[in-house]
């Protein structure tokens, strides 16, 4: 398995395309940090207490969700687009250890890089905002939620990649399972819709990052639906992997 | 033991049947052709072989077992299928040293099979950018990483320039002579009869000939004599068995020996006295032609 696994960094980090994701999502932390942070500096209100100058902080990670998808998706899907399966699947025939070796290298390099990302995010609002106080498991709390919900986001994308095989569309899939309908899920009505709206994916999973309640589920209980969803969309396509020719 | 063993191989895709009931073995130290018309099933069998593509039925061993369950594949088996499968975005080097990882190769062994296939210079170069036969050259780097004992290359020459044909051909020859086994298709036959020893012939699926390439062309198609004579019309009298043309005679019943006795004995002269034998193409054309019939 070690070998493989060494295979599966070579490969992620011999592209380009990882490296512009990456890239895309420390920019969109650390900018859109500095961005809200000047705005608020800037429009001369008493300054903002810690909990809330850690959200405009890490408030990029609305944005940087899409572009760790999309890595997520790539390192599957691009195997797919270039016909490179086979020649993977030749290297390693048991196709459930490359899958396994495909996961675990990705989390590696998202753990760190979104850790970095939003730890360097978290650093420049703050540094802006200035809060009267500053507590340090505040932050290292809201940090860490981030890195893991950005982590999660790209897992989902590389189970729809897998599901889907097609970067477009598993690209569209991931935006809308991520982005859109979430939002068009809290507007069900009754008690029913509620429901359905709070365990959405990232309704759900995004309670990690805030570390609120959304009245169903709390932080832990959210991101662990939010995993459901992803583990729901990796079985399923590793099962179609499995089955289907390459 | 028997490189390759296929055992009533069988692949459906819904209502057709691309691979019909296929058995056939490729032995080490010397070169199987496997060649049918496009569309005969060839690339199908091969994925088969290689673990890619579920049979629908039979099984394929390679070294004695299924692929799926080599340890390490690619120490035993090289292969090259679509020499374009690769990522445009890595480098030669990369690609390479992603599949020797995967299998516990040495990262030398990337270098060396760069030299080999002639890609050294442009090893760091993004394999999107290559052309044709440097793709070529890459799947077939690739496929010698392992310094495997089974080869299989399908089509390798598909769109090659003549000195990239021939470097296959040299390439594949040398392989075999090593005692490696090497399993190639092709959908042409003059191909197959600069490099094959053995052929295993297929026509929609289904096994026509396997053989090898001296019994496939004695058994498809005879050959005849070719005689020329300023007194064609009297040679043509004399041994009475013959086809004569405007310019030629063509005997099948006879040996050369046999005409040359009796034309020398009635002081004939003769400008030319020759066996020809029967191309290739043409015994290939004989066999394959009712394979052939429902396709266009």
């Amino acid at each position: 398995m070690i070998d493989i696994l060494r295979s599966e960094w070579t490969k992620i980090r011999s592209v380009r395309s990882t490296v512009w994701t990456l890239a895309v999502t420390a920019l969109l932390m650390v900018g859109v940090a500095v961005l809200l942070a000047a705005a608020y500096k800037g429009s001369g209100d008493d300054p903002a207490p810690v909990r809330e100058a850690l959200m405009m902080s890490l408030a990029g990670a609305q944005l940087a969700a899409l572009s760790m998808a999309t890595l997520g998706v790539l390192v599957i899907s691009g195997e797919y687009r270039t016909g490179g399966i086979r020649t993977s699947l030749l290297a390693v025939p048991r196709r459930m250890r490359l899958l396994t070796a495909k996961i675990v290298v990705f989390l590696a390099v998202s753990l760190v890089v979104c850790a970095l990302a939003s730890a360097g995010a978290a650093a420049a609002g703050l540094a802006i905002l200035r809060p009267p106080s500053a507590e340090a498991g505040e932050a290292v709390r809201a940090v860490l939620g981030v890195t893991l919900y950005l982590t999660a986001c790209g897992l989902f994308g590389l189970g729809l990649g897998t599901l889907v095989r097609h970067t477009a569309g598993a690209l569209v899939s991931a935006i809308a399972l991520i982005l859109v309908l979430p939002t068009l899920a809290t507007q069900l009505p009754g008690d029913w819709g509620r429901a359905v709206a709070d365990h959405f994916t990232t309704n759900a999973g995004r309670l990690i990052v805030s570390g609120q309640d959304n009245g169903a589920l709390g932080p832990w209980s959210g991101f662990a639906v939010y995993l459901a969803w992803i583990a729901a969309a990796l079985v399923a396509g590793a099962v179609l992997m499995h089955r289907r020719d390459a | 033991m028997t490189a390759i063993r296929a055992t009533n191989l069988c692949k459906r895709y819904g209502r057709t049947l691309a691979v019909a009931d296929l058995s056939f073995d490729v032995e080490p130290g010397r070169v199987t052709g496997f060649l049918g018309p496009n569309g005969a099933g060839k690339s199908t069998t091969m994925r088969m072989i290689l673990g890619l593509d579920r049979p629908s039925g039979g099984s394929a061993l390679v070294a004695g077992r299924p692929y799926a369950e080599l340890r390490h594949p690619l120490r035993t088996v090289g292969a090259l299928l679509d020499a374009k499968a690769v990522h445009g975005g890595r480098s030669a080097r990369d690609h390479l040293l992603a599949i020797a990882q995967s299998n516990g190769i040495p990262a030398s062994r990337v270098a060396e099979v760069l030299e080999t296939v002639g890609l050294r210079e442009v090893a760091r170069r993004r394999a999107g950018g290559f052309s044709l036969g440097m793709s070529q050259r890459l799947g077939i780097a690739a496929a010698l990483l392992g310094d495997p004992e089974i080869l299989i290359f399908d089509e390798p020459v598909n769109g090659l320039d003549p000195d990239g044909i021939l470097w296959i051909r040299t390439l594949i020859r040398r392989l075999a002579a090593e005692g490696r086994a090497v399993f190639v298709s092709s959908h042409l036959m003059s191909e197959m009869a600069q490099t094959a020893d053995h052929l295993i012939v297929i026509g929609r699926g289904r096994l026509i000939a396997d053989t090898s390439v001296e019994e496939f062309i004695g058994r498809s198609s005879q050959g005849y004599v070719r005689v020329r004579s300023p007194r064609l019309a009297e040679v043509a009298e004399l041994v009475q068995v013959g086809d004569l043309h405007p310019d030629h005679l063509r005997v099948t019943a006879m040996s050369p020996l046999e005409i040359g006795a009796l034309t020398a004995r009635a002081g004939i002269p003769l400008e030319e006295l020759t066996f020809v034998r029967p191309s290739l193409e043409a015994a290939y054309m004989e066999l394959t032609k009712d394979s052939l019939e429902f396709t266009s």
